[in-house]
């Protein structure tokens, strides 16, 4: 494996911060998890939290809470059962052994629940600071009235100025004002909100810094998106997802039956003469049914919800979480996400008779004066290519400068007699044969050949004393970001088609889709298209994913399986979306993907390590019931633990000790790593269905060799 | 030749044996199941019942189709062997008792045929061959409709509609089970077996007593117990008599008709689904713990370590010498690890492990490869545990031939895997808490134990083999087991075709990179795992306080 352990790193990252102070990872931490190679990383995890959600963790031995996980429901009535018994005899260590072992049993399945959760409530205490009770300015035809934040309805005007909090989530419909909005997404930089257009929307609790708007509040106090965002962090709106209920049914049916063969054991064991006290037959039951992945289940699916927070992505439900596991297609919008966002300078291609430096010293200086992105691009390649040091404005004498506009498409210099144009190859042509000037045939081919590979032709044209000439042309092309076509790759081994969306023809788009690697593109793509093409897709049975900002880019989004909406897009888009990405980052698709998949792995592997660690346990406890009876069942006890008693206890300790050493595991999830479902299934066989078959084996005889030194005991 | 070494060869010869029959079988069934056409016979059939062979019917139908049938089937075996006694052509046998008529009734209708009778001293001709004999076609005809139905949720999208119960009954019988039996009869005629409708004659005196013989169509019913894995005997030695199975010929030809359908049903799932590659990979699964079981039967019997084994070359007690201990094994695993329950051979007389491994694949749920149908539907079910269990591990909620496994899903496929286990430990520990039950051991200590966990495992699995030793007519053995062989058979169904009905509704997910595949030997063991881990794991108690401790003691 040649891949560094970035999960590692990626734990690290936000383990920096201390665990006394979660926050939302502020936005300038959120690049380091970009990287393409940056994968999906656990959250931090500290011993000390066990000891903090201790209370909580007894809180929730209340039996109301406990049913709702079958298993360790029957754990908490053998607890209680084998205490009673234990009291009965209260001479006895074994009993009061076996009973206190299963109440920490129950209490470390708590445990991991409540430091899961505990995760989520330190960030719900932030969020909840920025949700101060405001005093709303309610528009009543043209007056203004105080209300206060709780009493607005939808549909309410409310007026906003400099300093004011927003009182709840809604639509800017008047005025245009910079917002803070820190409180949310992390991010110190305000941004811009105005009524129309894409960036409209407002959230309650954050802060207007200048100007003055009208909101018309869009949801009820008490639902806003800063509501919902406590609620789920917190887990307190938590359901359990499909994946997780149909897990807990098969749980439930394997408590069942192991149940069954623990009671119809005893008359058994009558006949053959080996009557069982019924603490062993607790002990026994609960080495049996499937504790580990019974007392971990819950605290997989928060931490996994969990994990997308840390990424500043929140999940409007556990399903959506699951289903990105799912996802066989996914919707990328070219730029942002898989080109940076403008088109660059890649190449300068002089005309005959012309010096390539030449040329590039004209389009430099030519460019100066372009302070659009494609403009600063020229000039940076200038530099790194040609070695040419940037000039500034000032720094020529008798020049001036022309601006580039949108009308004029050009942008240049005139230094006394000499003039220097750049700009759309139509605008040039014509400022060329304005001046009596030719434009040079190759400058065409040229132009015409980068047009057709995708990339935008810019000329560069000078009138000087040999007069108005085209010097060559400047190659413009979207910038594919770095990574991204590897990723595509480990994306189409794991199953996922990847669809780019453009706005570009066909023609560009095509060339990009090819340097990017996806497999396919959307071009000239409308709002309609999109959805055409997600309803094609997911009448194949496949589901789809993609990320949208506009309100036009809705009903996509609500039709797609996960729709991840960028927190800078409109309110209807962030409605109607299942995830919303505070970072407005469309690339974090595929991280919500992988954490996706990581959950459900999560769930399998320790499912599996559970289950396959009976074959241990039985090993241990068997022969220590029936030895005594049929001495030859001592054959069974290949670990050679040292007593009975020991064994029993010994098989109780090391499946409560096995919850708490995996809960870590449970809260990172387990490692991921894009590859086909055949090598993931070779490996996580390997190692937690081989491993859950023999790790038991030396946990249980080191336990019992630790036992065994207890005077008295063994 | 040394026996290990014909044992070894015999087992061979039966492989390649079933080789060759698997694809042209198993191909053609899928043709039977499939095809639109129905024979000029088969419509008589369906006009003389009133069904209309082209409905195509939703799961709720499919399921009353199935147990209305069995209702019926039941009630007139059980009144057959009531008047039997008023019946000419019964060789003077009285009626059944009711207890005991149930017993039978319940138990050639769910195609298990324990007994609790004796063949030759109950039952004449007219309840062997107009009611016994009848069930033994029909219980397997149902059994593989109901497999053929969850095989068509797989394969079928969008839509509830699982076939009809009716031509896949009728079908399976006229176009699958008839002319096979019919050959397998005179190819066991040719062997020796007997078929006529003689009396009953005194052939000596032995033991003080009058010893007699009564003939019977006992070649043609034999040809259908092992095809239909059905394994209710004319005679109460079962296989082990000479008019039943005469000789090794006849003994390896019984056994491959035991293993036929069931193996090659795996093709026809494949085809039926789309993918032969699919049906190998459950193929494999069955064939890796079959041959397993067989070597460790086989290890076990020939292990030579008491004085009376080494003299015999194995453990030879209670088996036939013109079988061996060889063919015995190869016998008792194959009829265990399907719903047959023949016997050449007394299980009792096993060695603990001998017995225990005979229990175990009963336990496994009949499942390598299991009855006819029932043995492909409970091993698909195992493998929607499987893919669930594993699945997650790739990173999707999991799916099988395209069909997600959700909640709906799990919910079937747990209660299925919940029944049997439930039946066989309860009814076991009650009949060991009551005073009477224990009555009927002819043993004590662990072997009289495995006794009764051998009748329930029997019963409710649907095995019908009996551990012998134990007198199970009895009152209670009659009604608890009849009880146990009925809810063992169709409660099983009942999920069986919810779970049908449920796939057939979805739509199919398409397979790619990141799909977990499950036509792979990784698959087929992971697959051997789940259900060695899962159905075995619950009895590993039981077993150890029966086989277990019997094996070990020595």
């Amino acid at each position: 494996m040649t891949r560094p352990t970035n999960l590692d790193k990626a734990a690290k990252s936000s383990g920096s911060k201390s665990p006394e102070t979660p926050t939302l990872a502020p936005h300038s931490d959120v690049p380091t998890r970009h990287q393409p190679d940056g994968r999906v990383g656990g959250g931090l995890f500290d011993p000390k939290q066990l000891v903090k959600s201790l209370p909580d963790a007894i809180r929730k031995l209340d039996p109301r809470v406990m049913v709702k996980s079958p298993v360790m429901f029957v754990v908490e009535i053998g607890s209680v059962f084998t205490t009673v018994l234990a009291i009965t005899k209260p001479g006895e260590w074994f009993g009061w052994a076996i009973a206190g072992w299963l109440w920490l049993t129950t209490i470390f399945a708590n445990l991991a629940e409540a430091v899961a959760e505990g995760r989520g409530k330190a960030q719900a205490d932030t969020l909840r600071k920025a949700k101060t009770d405001s005093v709303a300015r309610r528009l009543t035809g043209s007056a203004e009235e105080r209300v206060a934040g709780t009493a607005l309805r939808i549909g309410d005007l409310v007026v906003c100025e400099a300093g004011d909090v927003i009182p709840g989530d809604g639509d800017v419909v008047e005025g245009v004002a910079s917002v803070d909005e820190s409180a949310i997404t992390g991010e110190s930089a305000p941004v811009i909100r105005e009524s129309g257009g894409d960036r409209s929307a407002v959230t309650g609790g954050t802060k207007v810094l200048s100007d003055r708007i009208v909101v018309k509040i869009t949801t009820k106090p008490g639902e806003t998106f800063i509501d919902r965002m406590i609620a789920l962090v917190e887990g307190a709106a938590r359901q359990k997802t499909p994946n997780e209920i149909a897990l807990n049914i098969l749980l439930a049916s394997l408590t069942i039956v192991f149940l069954l063969a623990v009671v119809t054991l005893q008359p058994f064991a009558i006949y053959a003469g080996a009557q069982q006290s019924m603490i062993v037959l607790t002990a026994l039951l609960v080495c049996l049914i499937p504790t580990t992945i019974g007392a971990l289940l819950s605290a997989i699916g928060i931490a996994g919800m969990d994990r997308l927070v840390q990424r500043n992505v929140l999940a409007m439900s556990g399903r959506a979480v699951e289903a990105a596991g799912d996802v066989s297609t996914l919707l990328l919008d070219k730029t942002g996400t898989i080109t940076l966002g403008n088109r660059q300078a890649a190449e300068f291609v002089p005309v005959k008779g012309v010096m390539e430096a030449e040329l590039a010293d004209a389009a430099q200086l030519s460019s100066l004066a372009d302070e659009t992105p494609e403009g600063r691009s020229i000039v940076v390649l200038a530099k790194e290519k040609y070695g040419l040091r940037e000039r500034h404005q000032g720094e020529l004498a008798h020049a001036e400068w022309i601006v580039f506009t949108a009308q004029t498409r050009m942008s240049g210099v005139d230094v006394d007699a000499r003039k220097i144009r750049k700009g759309a190859t139509g605008s040039v042509s014509n400022w060329v044969t304005e001046r009596g000037g030719q434009v040079a045939a190759d400058a065409d081919t040229t132009a015409s050949e980068i047009s057709q590979a995708g990339g935008t032709p810019l000329l560069v044209a000078v009138e000087d004393e040999r007069g108005a000439r085209v010097l060559g042309v400047i190659h413009l092309k979207d910038v594919v970001k770095e990574g991204m076509r590897e990723r595509f790759g480990e994306l189409r081994r794991m199953g996922i088609k990847t669809v780019m969306i453009t706005g570009d023809n066909p023609l560009t788009a095509r060339a990009i889709a090819q340097e990017a690697g996806v497999d396919d593109f959307l071009a000239e793509a409308t709002p309609e298209d999109k959805m055409a093409l997600i309803r094609r897709e997911q009448a194949g049975g496949k589901l789809v994913a993609m990320t949208g900002d506009g309100t036009n880019d809705a009903p996509a989004l609500a039709q797609a399986d996960v729709g991840v909406a960028m927190n800078t897009g409109t309110s209807a888009a962030k409605e109607a979306g299942n995830m919303v990405d505070l970072d407005s980052n469309p690339t974090k698709l595929i991280e919500i993907v992988e954490i996706g998949k990581q959950l459900l792995i999560t769930r399998g592997a320790l499912t599996t390590f559970s289950i396959a660690n009976d074959v241990a346990k039985y090993f241990a406890i068997i022969p220590a019931m029936f030895a005594v009876v049929y001495p030859g069942l001592d054959t069974l006890n290949i670990m050679r633990l040292s007593s009975p008693e020991s064994a029993i206890l010994s098989a109780v300790v090391f499946n409560a000790l096995i919850i708490i050493a995996l809960v870590p595991l449970a809260l990172r999830g387990v490692r991921y790593r894009p590859m086909s479902a055949d090598r993931m299934l070779r490996r996580n066989l390997g190692v937690y269905g081989l491993g859950g078959l023999i790790a038991p084996f030396a946990g249980i005889k080191a336990i019992d060799l630790l036992i065994s030194l207890i005077p008295g005991i063994g | 030749m040394s026996p290990v070494l014909a044992g070894v060869l015999q087992f061979l010869a039966l492989m390649v044996a079933l080789a060759l029959a698997y694809r042209p079988l198993g191909d053609y069934m899928a043709g039977v199941y499939s095809s639109p056409k129905h024979l000029r016979v088969e419509k008589w059939i369906y006009r003389a019942v009133g069904a209309n062979p082209a409905t195509e019917m939703r799961w709720p139908a499919y399921l009353r189709g199935v147990l209305g049938f069995s209702l019926v089937s039941v009630l007139f075996l059980y009144l057959l062997q009531r008047v039997q006694g008023s019946l000419p052509g019964s060789l003077g046998f009285a009626s059944i008792d009711p207890d005991q008529a149930f017993n039978t009734a319940a138990s050639f209708v769910s195609n298990t045929n324990w007994q609790s009778y004796y063949g030759e001293q109950a039952m004449g001709h007219v309840v062997q061959t107009g009611g016994l004999a009848v069930q033994n076609f029909l219980s397997a005809a149902v059994g593989m409709a109901v497999a053929v139905a969850l095989v068509r949720g797989f394969a079928r999208t969008r839509t509830g509609e699982l076939g009809n119960f009716w031509a896949d009954l009728v079908r399976g019988t006229v176009r699958i089970l008839l002319p096979i039996a019919l050959v397998g009869a005179v190819l066991l005629v040719a062997c020796g077996a007997i078929q006529n409708f003689a009396g009953i004659h005194e052939v000596g005196r032995f033991m003080g007593g009058s010893q007699q013989w009564n003939g019977g169509a006992v070649a043609s019913q034999e040809a259908i117990k092992e095809l239909g894995t059905n394994g209710g005997g004319y005679f109460n030695a079962n296989s082990a008599h000479p008019f039943e199975n005469p000789n090794g010929l006849s003994n390896l030809l019984e056994i491959f008709l035991i293993l036929l359908i069931p193996l090659s049903l795996t093709r026809t799932f494949g085809r039926m689904v789309g993918s032969v590659r699919q049906g190998y990979a459950i193929l494999a699964t069955m064939t890796v713990i079959w041959v397993v079981f067989t070597g460790l039967m086989m290890w076990t019997e020939f292990h030579h370590g008491a004085p009376a084994y080494d003299i015999a070359g194995g453990a030879l007690e209670g088996k036939e010498t013109r079988f061996g201990i060889g063919a015995s094994s190869i016998f008792s695993v194959a009829t265990t690890l399907t719903s047959t329950g023949a016997v050449n051979s007394f299980l009792s007389s096993y060695t603990g492990f001998g017995g225990g491994i005979a229990m175990l694949g009963m336990q496994l749920g009949e499942i390598a490869p299991g009855g006819v149908g029932s043995g492909l539907y409970g091993i698909l079910v195992m493998a929607v545990i499987a893919v669930f269990l594993a699945g997650l591990m790739v990173g999707r909620t999991p799916e099988y031939l395209g069909k997600k496994i959700g909640t709906r899903q799990i919910k079937f496929a747990a209660c299925y895997i919940l029944i049997t286990p439930a039946l066989v430990l309860c009814f076991t520990a009650v009949a060991m808490a009551l005073p009477t039950p224990v009555n009927s051991l002819t043993n004590s200590g662990a072997h009289g134990f495995s006794e009764i966990l051998y009748a329930y495992t029997s019963g409710a699995n649907n095995n019908g083999s009996a551990f012998a030793g134990l007198n199970a007519d009895t009152q209670w053995f009659n009604t608890s087991i009849g009880v146990a062989m009925l809810l063992g058979r169709f409660l099983p169904m009942v999920f069986v075709l919810a779970l049908a009905g449920s796939l057939a509704e979805q739509k199919p997910v398409p397979a790619t990179a990141g799909t977990l595949r499950t036509d792979k030997p990784l698959f087929s063991g992971l697959l051997v795992g789940t259900i060695m881990i899962v159905a075995g794991l619950t009895y590993f108690p039981a077993l150890a306080l029966g086989p277990l401790a019997e094996g070990l003691a020595s």
